[in-house]
């Protein structure tokens, strides 16, 4: 799939590293077999201690540690420093935080970061090609006006690309159930479903190619 | 959020030595709690209102039996780590039982549908304000013994039927809804082996014990779902009433399925939700139904049966005749269906 191709190359002026000491480029490296067993009785004897994690972020490695109850939502921007997915209610009722794991939108809020180690996750920071094109539901919104304070709309573009390419696009009834996920306090509703309408005709087209 | 261990297994014999450290009480009540979708379990941890002190992650054994959509002979086996998403796509399932797809594509959102497990779906936790909300001390599902705080409270919500004097919290769920009427079987894995349970019989009405919601032992598991379909089950749908179109509780829903012959009804079945403190078969309904000419003279003296026993709360009067209205707009629209 080529969206899937762009996010895993990313581009290259967001991707940058967070300054935090826990934070490290690494090539691919093998976890030692007994690794996670390790960490679970480190962790057995205190519950606090961070947990060693491979993370798989918009095609890029991460290793991280981080203690057992941070959020995939909560280790990206505070950990990673992509601050591009959102934190809207923390409860999973407003989709601000969406995000891709293996291809598939989810809600990075109620997702914990450890039970996504290895598993390819794409944020709105993955989504435009490494030569800076935005991808095209990133564009639709643009042409379409599809927001307006643009707080909900990293989470927006996630699941548009998603609802498109999981064939929940087909209508405009469909758009609005498909997209319901995802709240608009400026109820740029309607701007949005044009955004997704343009950009799923765009996304149909490169697929062919 | 209180720590916890976290353990990621990659077999239901691991998963389930992992959770057996304490093994007594309810499954809601064990102290290691198994992780699925999560949607339920980090959002009322993030509330305290649950507390585990080790959380068991068994997303691994999706790729068992646990993660897949089987036919068997007499119908279909659903495994309890297919997630909500693909069992509503899912194309035989939206053939052979209309009721069933509908039932979790009108719940929650994509991106919740496609996290969410069918396990857990049915597993989840009342949407109680008072429940939810841990500053209100008087919850007897949260805190046994302290009251209930929706009773005298703000419970416009809360359920008409199978309440007790120490809760009328309703049960959220839809896709429980349909496993009610179809008369579902849940296979489980334990510390105690394996066993085989009716899905009526997994929730517990509130009673005296509001905080046991269902009969799974600590560190049980639900493994699959076993459904039994008939051709006439064709003719089914779920019919979901509520404040907003989309990504909305039911305040009425109704999942009917409909055996028609020579104008009239030959078998049905019916579960309602939105009304009751559990997934809630309508049997007195069926039973009105059966032999009965189609049209609305049955499908109103059905409905009245279906909430003969219903008692309101301050707030709540409306879900009587809502109800109702829900399950003869049900069972018009079944009776309707081209099959």
């Amino acid at each position: 799939m080529t969206d899937r191709a762009d996010s895993r190359t990313g581009s290259s002026r967001r991707h940058f590293l967070a300054a935090g000491a826990s934070t490290v480029a690494a090539p691919a490296f093998a976890r030692a077999p007994d690794a996670g067993l390790r960490d679970a009785r480190a962790q057995a004897i205190d519950p606090r201690a961070p947990v060693p994690l491979t993370l798989d972020i918009n095609g890029r490695e991460q290793r991280v540690a981080l203690d057992a109850r941070t959020t995939l939502l909560d280790a990206l921007r505070e950990h990673l420093g992509l601050t591009g997915t959102k934190k809207g209610c923390d409860h999973g009722q407003c989709g601000a935080c969406t995000v891709l794991v293996e291809d598939r939108r989810v809600l990075s809020c109620l997702t914990l970061a450890a039970s996504v180690e290895n598993r390819p996750v794409t944020t709105i920071e993955g989504l435009a090609k490494q030569n800076g094109e935005l991808h095209p539901m990133q564009q639709a919104f643009i042409d379409q006006d599809a927001f307006q304070c643009g707080y909900c709309t990293p989470g927006q573009i996630m699941s548009a690309v998603a609802c498109v390419n999981e064939g929940h696009a087909n209508s405009d009834a469909d758009i609005r159930e498909y997209m319901s996920g995802n709240l608009c306090r400026c109820a740029a509703y309607p701007n949005i479903v044009a955004a997704v309408n343009q950009a799923k005709v765009v996304m149909k087209t490169a697929m062919k190619d | 959020m209180q720590p916890f261990v976290f353990e990621r297994v990659d077999s239901p014999a691991a998963a389930v030595r992992a959770a057996a450290g304490a093994r007594s009480g309810s499954a809601t009540q064990n102290p290691v709690q198994y992780l699925a979708g999560g949607t339920t379990l980090l959002d009322l941890m993030k509330l305290d209102v649950m507390r585990p002190q080790g959380v068991v992650d068994i997303n691994a054994l999706d790729v068992t039996p646990l993660g897949r959509i089987e036919a068997t002979r007499a119908g279909m086996r659903l495994g309890a780590l297919v997630r909500m998403a693909d069992a509503a796509d899912n194309p035989s399932i939206r053939r052979d039982c209309p009721m069933i797809a509908q039932s979790l594509k009108l719940a929650a959102s994509q991106q919740i549908r496609n996290m969410a497990s069918l396990g857990g779906n049915v597993l989840q936790r009342t949407r109680c304000p008072y429940f939810r909300d841990v500053s209100y001390s008087e919850c007897n599902k949260r805190n046994p013994g302290s009251g209930c705080a929706a009773m005298n409270g703000f419970n416009r919500d809360h359920a008409v039927l199978g309440a007790s004097p120490q809760c009328i919290a309703t049960y959220p769920g839809d896709f429980a809804q349909a496993l009610m009427a179809l008369d579902a079987t849940v296979q489980t894995i334990g510390p105690d082996g394996g066993r085989a349970l009716r899905f009526a019989g997994l929730h517990r009405p509130p009673g005296d014990t509001p905080d046991v919601e269902t009969t799974l032992r600590a560190g049980e598991m639900i493994a699959s779902f076993e459904v039994a379909l008939a051709p006439w089950m064709r003719r089914s749908l779920y019919l979901k009433i509520r404040d907003r179109e989309s990504y909305e509780f039911a305040l009425a829903s109704a999942g009917v399925a409909l055996d028609l012959r020579d104008g009239r009804v030959a078998d049905a079945r019916i579960a309602l939700g939105g009304i009751a403190t559990v997934p809630w078969r309508a049997r007195a309904a069926e039973d009105a139904l059966r032999g009965q000419p189609v049209g609305d003279a049955a499908f109103e003296e059905a409905a009245d049966r279906a909430f003969a026993e219903a008692r309101a709360a301050t707030h709540n009067a409306f879900k009587v005749p809502l109800g109702k209205q829900t399950l003869i707009r049900a069972l018009r629209d079944a009776a309707a269906l081209e099959i």
